[in-house]
């Protein structure tokens, strides 16, 4: 056996209730209530325990961690824990004044989103209109000293617009920009066959973000995440199950991964009835895929198991129903079918690319949506 | 050879940057919005020199007088070309 990881960072996932209704938001069909969220005195228990099992960096996300009142409380524990912050925001309700007590708490770093290049393709990406929130959040930011960090999702109904979203993020005094290929969990599951990108349309914006990363150089970091389904291994996700990370959900569950909440067949634990220690090193859950050990073919025999961990536990859940197999992303997976499959309606020459898409048939994020699989 | 005006420049950590010594893993850590760089002893002593209140000749000599050694110059300014690259060091 080999000694438990210490983990390096916290998604502290402190609600989920948001303004918009992404719909390839990665937080679970089931979206928690107010009423269910930890206390502040729950969290500041929370971050105490994380900085003793090792954890250095703490991510504020959500939904969208601003509309906690208490954020500023919990930034300055962290502050006071020497703790790195990082707020994951919408930018909806980020003002001045909450900038500026956020900024004096210790925050140390902001990432914006934003769901296109103007409020038509927020609006039907994430059924708000508000991106002139958005502009006025990235000025904030900027004015509050903190780097601007900006990422956008990309999906078949923003990649043609590739050129125009890099404008957007320079002219706000983007840092930083990840351009995160859809993952498809979750809403983006739901939501997968108006989604997924033809591989022309990839190919197209893969251009785009070479030539713009070779223009932009040192006056913009530009970052590509990979969309995983024109892959041909998987991604090592997290570093591994229960590697270097762990989140923690609205209700204080506990999960190696944001996404992991998907994984119904698994018995996660949460901070209010164990400890971050006990839950980390000795909960089943998290030994359940540590390591490899727990591998079948063909991963276990496979050369590539330390290097991918043989991909993703809830994509190989999501789409198998086991978490136990290998990534069906993999070529070597028996279930590769899958993912041809998806690839193929994406690549079918009648679907139309870019366009207005029928709006009616996108799955908005939103409490208790209507189930339509 | 270096120049003069790189030995005058002023580096200084930059906002995004945290320094830290990591307690649990007794280790040193730059900690940046996405990454956790871990450090050799050099290169921590050396960023926590870069306050803004010191030139690139001050770190050096200060360097040399903390590990009591000379010669450090070319290592320092390899070092801080590097950290300036990679966005954890700003110079004025
Ligand atoms: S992805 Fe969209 S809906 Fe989901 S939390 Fe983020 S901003 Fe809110
Ligand atoms: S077989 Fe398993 S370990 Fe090998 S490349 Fe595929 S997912 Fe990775």
């Amino acid at each position: 056996m080999n000694p438990v990881p210490q983990p390096f960072g916290l998604l502290a996932e402190v609600t989920h209730q948001c303004p918009l209704h992404c719909v390839y938001c990665s937080n679970p069909l089931a979206l928690r209530d107010r009423d269910d969220e930890l206390t502040t005195g729950d969290w500041l228990r929370v971050i105490g325990e994380a900085a003793a099992l090792g954890v250095v960096q703490v991510h504020f996300s959500g939904g969208e961690p601003l509309v906690r009142g208490d954020l500023e409380t919990l930034v300055a524990e962290c502050r006071r824990r020497g703790l790195y912050t990082n707020l994951i925001t919408s930018g909806l309700g980020l003002t001045e004044s909450r900038a500026r007590s956020l900024v004096a708490a210790g925050l140390n770093s902001a990432q914006l989103s934003i769901q296109g290049d103007a409020a038509e393709s927020t609006d039907l990406v994430a059924a708000s209109r508000r991106f002139d929130k958005k502009e006025e959040a990235a000025r904030i930011i900027r004015e509050s000293g903190l780097p601007l960090n900006m990422n956008v999702v990309l999906h078949r109904l923003n990649l043609s617009r590739l050129d125009a979203i890099i404008d957007v993020c320079v002219a706000w005094g983007a840092e930083r920009l990840e351009l995160a290929n859809t993952q498809y969990y979750g809403w983006a599951l739901r939501n997968r066959d108006l989604l997924m990108p033809s591989r022309a349309q990839l190919d197209e914006a893969v251009g785009v973000y070479e030539r713009r990363k070779a223009e932009l150089g040192e006056h913009m970091e530009l970052l590509w995440i990979l969309p995983d389904y024109y892959e041909r291994y998987p991604k090592p996700c997290m570093g591994g199950w229960a590697q270097t990370a762990l989140t923690v959900a609205p209700d204080g569950m506990v999960y190696p991964c944001p996404v992991a909440a998907e994984i119904t067949t698994m018995e996660f634990v949460s901070v209010r009835d164990h400890d971050l220690e006990w839950i980390w090193s000795k909960s089943e859950a998290f030994e359940a895929f540590r390591g490899t050990e727990w591998m079948a073919d063909p991963c276990r025999s496979c050369p590539r198991k330390e290097t991918d961990f043989g991909g993703c536990r809830c994509q190989a859940f999501a789409l198998t129903g086991d978490p136990a197999r290998t990534d069906p992303v993999c070529v070597h997976s028996p279930d590769h079918h899958l993912i041809q499959d998806a690839l193929a309606r994406a690549n079918r020459a009648d679907v139309g690319e870019g366009g207005e898409p029928d709006r009616e048939k996108l799955v908005y994020r939103r409490p208790r949506a209507p189930v339509r699989r | 050879m270096m120049d003069e005006s790189e030995l005058t420049a002023v580096p200084k950590l930059a906002t995004k940057a945290m320094l830290r010594h990591d307690s649990v893993r007794d280790v040193e850590l730059l900690l940046l919005p996405e990454r956790v760089v871990l450090l050799n002893k050099s290169g921590a002593a050396i960023l926590g020199l870069c306050d803004g209140s010191r030139t690139v000749q001050d770190v050096i000599a200060q360097l040399e007088h903390d590990f009591d050694a000379a010669d450090l110059a070319n290592d320092v300014m390899t070092f801080l070309k590097d950290a300036r690259g990679r966005g954890w060091v700003v110079v004025t």
